[in-house]
């Protein structure tokens, strides 16, 4: 059986920015496949290009065996896109925007408009839906906006950041709502820069950087990959870095201490990869007693999906999100995504 | 929520569909069915947000009205023979009103854009994307011809008289040929520019100085030389005159001659061909941009 996506080899650059350096993925059918990043790695270019919004300048992009730059419009018929921005009609009603839609995928009127009261029933939607979009909360319209997308039965949903902006709430119920779509045997393609929301959800992950994949597997697999344990010490809230430089000279004496890395945007703390074993906390207590450095935290943990993220990055993704944020040009932005 | 979402067969046998990927065998049925749902759209935008509709309305009936005053002492005879100033101002109100309302046409489809509700319609599989082309054009004509009738009767109640039913008929094809020129020319920039202050602008620059530069207000003879050049090249004239020209000849053919161009008479029939052409020439040069924005 031909995989729900495979993409090989993709390029793509606005100009002389390069979005995406060199990507290539397999997803198979009926699982939740999870693209994880900071903002700008190339996510969303990822996903546009997928749905034939934006050409890329090289690869190979398929959906279940269908080429995407060959045949387009079969391909448009396999994938349900909803995009990171809810765009709705605020002037049309929830049921009007979803007739429009079936309209769009040339379902006949009878089969959409029991589907329609399908998807109405399944997103809780049915009592909004003869009010105007204008009217919804940010919960409801991301609601109608998946509504939309899985009108036509796709055989892959793609979802971009399908819960930011969204409260606790809403984004719970959008999370079992992916699960029961996989349970019925459809693929699931989503964005994020939620770790938790990729940890939680997905059976695959890849992470990209800077429009490339540095990391590929199952969740665990990848937590396995980089070993040992975590340890994250800060010897107080800022400290100054001589103390930190002292600190980890200190510590990497230990045994157990494979690697240790002073994070200079959380107030010079150190984050340590041990191999586990009990005794690691107390061994490293004594050590710094010994030397008359103070202790303002110090924690211990499994490694999670950012620990991958810093392995193959050397930054958290909360650093690298924050100096994405720091770059960040709405207005290139805007004109990439604007057709 | 519920929990069942058994609607799909796990993993369709969607492989054999890659090895012979089919065009469509409905193509005109479905092209149908999405220009249908996206013109209903516009419709219904209509309905619920009706004040540009009525501000098209009352606008040009109060042109009538009131630059129909403006010029009613004007001597008898100087807009021609047997003519008022109210009588000469219909079909210039009618096709600068058509015109003014076409030339918006772009409007909502760069709204479109900007909101991101345009990638809705570009990863749905259109039998042909120029639906979203066709909606609008038959969304800008109706609502020109329906603005066209209403100034048509307001001229009539004003003095103007009322051309018999081929008259009509023949109001409704300028109208029709002049909006759907202007609407491709608005459709076009929609897509060429980067934003909507940019298309409001490029109305803004259009709109009166067209309406000047045309016969709208006042004859041919009025002009200095170069302007009557400007004017006799200019499509609203092509509209305005033929219009004007049935207005005041009960019994017009299509023989007639209709303006005094520079470089001769202009007759009812060139006129409508110059205006067909128009419409040609605006729908065949959007075509390269279109197939480039929406390929």
């Amino acid at each position: 059986m031909a995989p729900a996506i495979l993409i090989e080899n993709l390029q793509k650059s606005y100009g002389k920015v390069v979005a995406i350096q060199d990507v290539s993925l397999l997803v198979q059918p009926g699982e939740i496949f999870g693209l994880l990043g900071p903002n700008g790695a190339g996510k969303t270019t990822t996903l546009r290009i997928l749905c034939t919004l934006t050409t890329p300048d090289a690869g190979k992009v398929e959906v279940s065996g269908i080429s995407v730059l060959k045949y387009p419009k079969l391909a448009r018929q396999k994938l349900g896109y909803v995009a990171q921005e809810v765009a709705l009609d605020k002037i049309l009603t929830g049921i009007e925007l979803l007739q429009l839609q079936a309209a769009l995928y040339h379902i006949p009127t009878a089969v959409a408009k029991e589907r329609i009261n399908k998807v109405l029933d399944l997103l809780g939607l049915q009592e909004y839906a003869n009010q105007k979009t204008g009217t919804y909360s940010g919960g409801l319209r991301k609601r109608l906006d998946l509504a939309a997308g899985l009108l036509h039965q796709p055989d892959v949903l793609v979802l971009d950041e399908p819960t930011v902006g969204l409260d606790i709430e809403s984004r719970f119920v959008v999370w079992d709502f992916l699960r029961q779509l996989r349970a019925s045997g459809t693929t699931v393609v989503i964005t994020s820069h939620y770790l938790e929301e990729i940890d939680a959800l997905a059976d695959q992950v890849a992470i990209i950087d800077s429009g490339l994949v540095i990391a590929a597997g199952t969740p665990s697999q990848l937590k396995d990959q980089v070993g040992g344990d975590r340890i994250t010490l800060r010897i107080r809230e800022f400290s100054p870095s001589e103390e930190a430089d002292k600190a980890k000279y200190l510590l990497e004496q230990l045994p157990f201490v494979q690697e240790i890395i002073i994070n200079k945007a959380q107030g010079n703390s150190l984050n340590l990869v041990v191999t586990p074993q009990s005794e690691a906390l107390i061994s490293i207590q004594q050590a710094l007693n010994n030397a008359s450095l103070p202790i303002f935290g110090i924690a211990q943990s499994r490694p999670s999906l950012d620990d991958v993220y810093l392995a193959a990055t050397g930054r958290t993704l909360m650093d690298a999100e924050l100096a994405a944020i720091a770059n960040f040009d709405p207005k290139a932005k805007k004109q990439q995504n604007m057709r | 929520m519920k929990t069942e979402i058994n609607w799909q067969q796990v993993a369709s046998s969607s492989t054999e569909v890659a090895a012979t990927p089919q065009l469509s065998d409905n193509f005109f049925g479905e092209l149908l069915q999405e220009t249908l749902a996206l013109t209903r759209r516009l419709f219904i935008q209509l309905q619920r947000r009706p004040s540009t509709l009525v501000a098209g309305i009352i606008q040009p009936v109060m042109w009538l009205v009131l630059f129909g005053a403006l010029f009613q002492n004007a001597p008898q005879g100087l807009f021609g023979a047997t003519t008022n100033y109210g009588q000469f101002l219909a079909a210039g109100v009618i096709v600068f009103t058509a015109f003014a309302g076409a030339l918006n046409a772009g409007l909502p489809v760069m709204f479109d854009r900007e909101f991101g509700f345009l990638n809705r319609l570009l990863v749905a599989p259109l039998a042909s994307r120029f639906s979203i082309v066709f909606a609008s054009a038959i969304f800008i004509i109706s609502q020109s011809l329906l603005q066209a009738s209403v100034i048509v009767a307001a001229a009539a109640f004003l003095g103007a008289g009322l051309p018999n039913a081929v008259g009509l008929g023949a109001i409704a094809l300028v109208v029709f040929l002049l909006a759907l020129g202007v609407t491709a020319i608005s459709l076009g920039l929609a897509f060429a520019l980067p934003g909507h202050i940019e298309l409001i602008a490029v109305i803004f620059v259009t709109n009166l100085p067209l309406l000047f530069a045309s016969t709208a207000l006042a004859p041919l003879s009025f002009m200095p030389q170069w302007l009557q050049v400007i004017a006799t090249l200019n499509p609203l004239s092509y509209a305005i005159e033929p219009i004007r020209h049935l207005y005041l000849h009960s019994n017009w053919g299509l023989g007639d001659v209709v303006m005094h161009a520079f470089w001769g008479d202009v007759t009812f029939g060139t006129a409508l061909l110059v205006l067909l052409g128009f419409a040609l020439v605006s729908l065949l040069s959007i075509q390269p941009k279109l197939k480039r924005s929406l390929a």
